[in-house]
């Protein structure tokens, strides 16, 4: 658990380096895709084929991978947006590509409604990806309920970071 | 990566483990009634001190109070046999009840418990209690049948001490959580593995006879419902759908599973059979419905539904057809399971601030809060009906408790590690 956080906050810091270096000044205008991932941070400076557009050769970061989510709630909020949009430009242009759609909750509740809950998270993220364009043959669903949290504590600040959906490409 | 580290980490084992649970009283607003055990006759050898395990397990319930050995040091000899018995002076000693005995030792390592209850202020024999185990393994579980015995003439309440209980505990080792579901004798002791993974282990549920677990895996990162035989240590892989599969329960003939899968859209319960694997399924809603749990009588299935917006209990014939909804106070409720007799349903109740076990009346409806919160979950009866076990947050991580049905007497179970998911097992031998 701990390797997994350390890997989250390296990836945040290269996104933070890669969005710096094409800072347009407006946070929301760095499409998350065009973020490196760890393996490719070397190709940043090749020009991509279709003039500066992002081939969506690589998945989008481990940082821009994750959707969060309200207390006992699937709807996904308005800041998960760009997550979104960054996994739909990357699967609708690699038609090919697959990704497995983690659902996670916190620990209030019981397991057995919380698997339940996580199914119903990313199925919600699965839905924005379909309208998207995204094809469902390129989406695995899967649940993990309360059973894989990102922090250990029983108090929001942790809860806040373990109910969440985590995109993983295949 | 990913891969590699989501595949093959089951593994069944049916080794002794080396943990162990902790048993401690908590709490009981009901006075213990005093009672002498006094040290059995017993040849050197014997696999057990049988006298000093059925004191044990009559303290462990809260509503006795052993007289220490060492406060019988006046009788010498200590009474075997009825003539020895001198009731004043037991009585002097505040005592009510007196318990005397021998052990017979047979060939082959098994033994003979021959014990006699009696009431001090009566001055007179209640019961004779004879118990036998076949082999040394057997002895411990021969001096529960013992204090069963002494425990159902003295409170009209069948024991629990001859029973067993499943859990998982979950333990960081080097960096990952290692989940262990275990099997242990219901004092904590004779903790035998039933299977052993990095990825959690679920919602354990005994057959009727006893003789089998079911349980949710997550090998590969995706649930799947075992089925296995503790003692042997056979098992199947009985259900790995797309999507969830979740909740077994047993149906109480023992030849269905009422589980949770999710392949056909959303969390909906479906009725299995265990011998053609045919699948009827009893829910059809865009809600998330889940935990079932079958009535004693086999007729009936309660569950979470969140249908009306929040998780609430429903029933439903098993047959099909309208589900009814069962509860109207909190805000949430989660996880029903029937009580051995039908009548009671055990829940966990969410009101806004914490989770608590409630147990509901089901002729009635009427509620009663039984445990304190304000993370509990997995309520679980003992074959008796009569005390509910379940899992807390504890100070140092996951623990389990016991609370009696009237809420009297608590005890803490802890672990080394976290503990948690416990299923109590039908009175049936595994």
């Amino acid at each position: 658990m701990l390797n997994n956080k350390w890997f989250v906050c390296a990836t945040l810091a290269v996104a933070a380096i890669a969005t710096g270096c094409s800072s347009t000044g407006d946070k929301n205008a760095n499409a998350p895709a065009d973020a490196v991932s760890p393996t490719s941070t070397s190709q940043g400076g090749v020009a991509t084929s279709a003039g500066g557009k992002s081939t969506g050769a690589s998945t989008p970061a481990s940082a821009q991978s994750i959707v969060y989510f309200d207390f006992d709630s699937s709807d996904l909020k308005a800041e998960s947006k760009d997550v979104v949009a960054a996994w739909a430009r990357y699967l609708t242009a690699n038609p090919t590509s697959k990704a497995q759609l983690q659902g996670n909750t916190d620990e209030r509740g019981t397991r057995e409604y919380n698997l339940s809950l996580g199914e119903r998270r990313s199925a919600a993220v699965s839905a924005a990806l379909q309208s998207a364009g995204v094809s469902a043959s390129q989406l695995e669903l899967t649940s993990n309920g309360e059973e894989k949290p990102v922090a250990m504590g029983h108090d929001e600040a942790s809860w806040s970071q373990n109910r969440r959906v985590e995109i993983v490409g295949q | 990566m990913l891969r590699r580290l989501l595949t093959g980490c089951l593994l069944i084992a049916s080794l002794a483990a080396q943990a162990d649970l902790d048993i401690t009283v908590v709490g009981g607003s009901k006075r213990a009634q005093p009672i002498a055990v006094v040290p059995f006759q017993q040849a050197p050898g014997g696999a057990v001190d049988v006298a000093q395990i059925v004191a044990a397990d009559l303290d462990r319930s809260g509503q006795f109070l052993s007289l220490a050995r060492a406060d019988m040091k006046g009788f010498d000899p200590l009474p075997v046999t009825e003539p020895q018995v001198d009731y004043r002076t037991w009585r002097a000693l505040g005592q009510e009840a007196l318990v005397i005995g021998q052990v017979q030792i047979l060939p082959g390592g098994g033994a003979k418990t021959t014990a006699e209850l009696y009431d001090v202020f009566r001055t007179q024999k209640i019961m004779t209690i004879e118990a036998t185990a076949t082999r040394a393994t057997e002895w411990r579980s021969m001096a529960h049948k013992v204090a069963d015995q002494i425990y159902e003439k003295l409170t009209g309440t069948k024991g629990i001490f001859d029973t067993r209980i499943a859990y998982v505990t979950s333990i960081q080792t080097g960096g990952r959580r290692q989940f262990k579901l275990i099997w242990a004798d219901a004092d904590g002791e004779n903790p035998r593995e039933i299977a052993r993974s990095f990825e959690p282990l679920l919602s354990p549920s005994w057959s009727p006879d006893g003789r089998r677990i079911a349980y949710v895996t997550f090998e590969d990162g995706r649930s799947k419902i075992i089925i296995q035989t503790p003692a042997t240590g056979e098992y199947v892989t009985f259900l790995g759908e797309k999507g969830i599969n979740s909740a077994p329960s047993w149906t109480p003939d023992g030849t269905k599973l009422v589980v949770t899968l999710s392949f056909q859209k959303n969390a909906d319960i479906y009725v299995i059979d265990l011998a053609t694997k045919s699948r009827r399924r009893l829910t059809d809603s865009f809600a998330i419905d889940t935990s079932p749990t079958v009535s004693a009588d086999g007729r009936t299935v309660a569950f979470l539904s969140d249908r009306s917006g929040t998780a609430q209990i429903y029933t439903m014939s098993i047959d099909g057809g309208e589900a009814k909804r069962l509860t109207c106070e909190g805000r949430r409720n989660e996880q029903p399971r029937f009580s051995p007799d039908g009548k009671t349903l055990a829940l966990v109740n969410y009101n806004g601030s914490g989770y608590r076990i409630g147990l509901v009346d089901i002729a009635t409806g009427v509620m009663r809060l039984v445990s304190d919160g304000p993370l509990d979950e997995g309520p679980s009866f003992a074959p008796n009906g009569a005390v509910v076990i379940y899992t807390r947050q504890g100070s140092s991580g996951a623990e389990l408790a016991t609370v009696s049905t009237d809420g009297s007497i608590r005890q803490r179970l802890r672990h080394t590690g976290d503990v948690r998911e416990p299923a109590w097992a039908p009175y049936t031998k595994p």
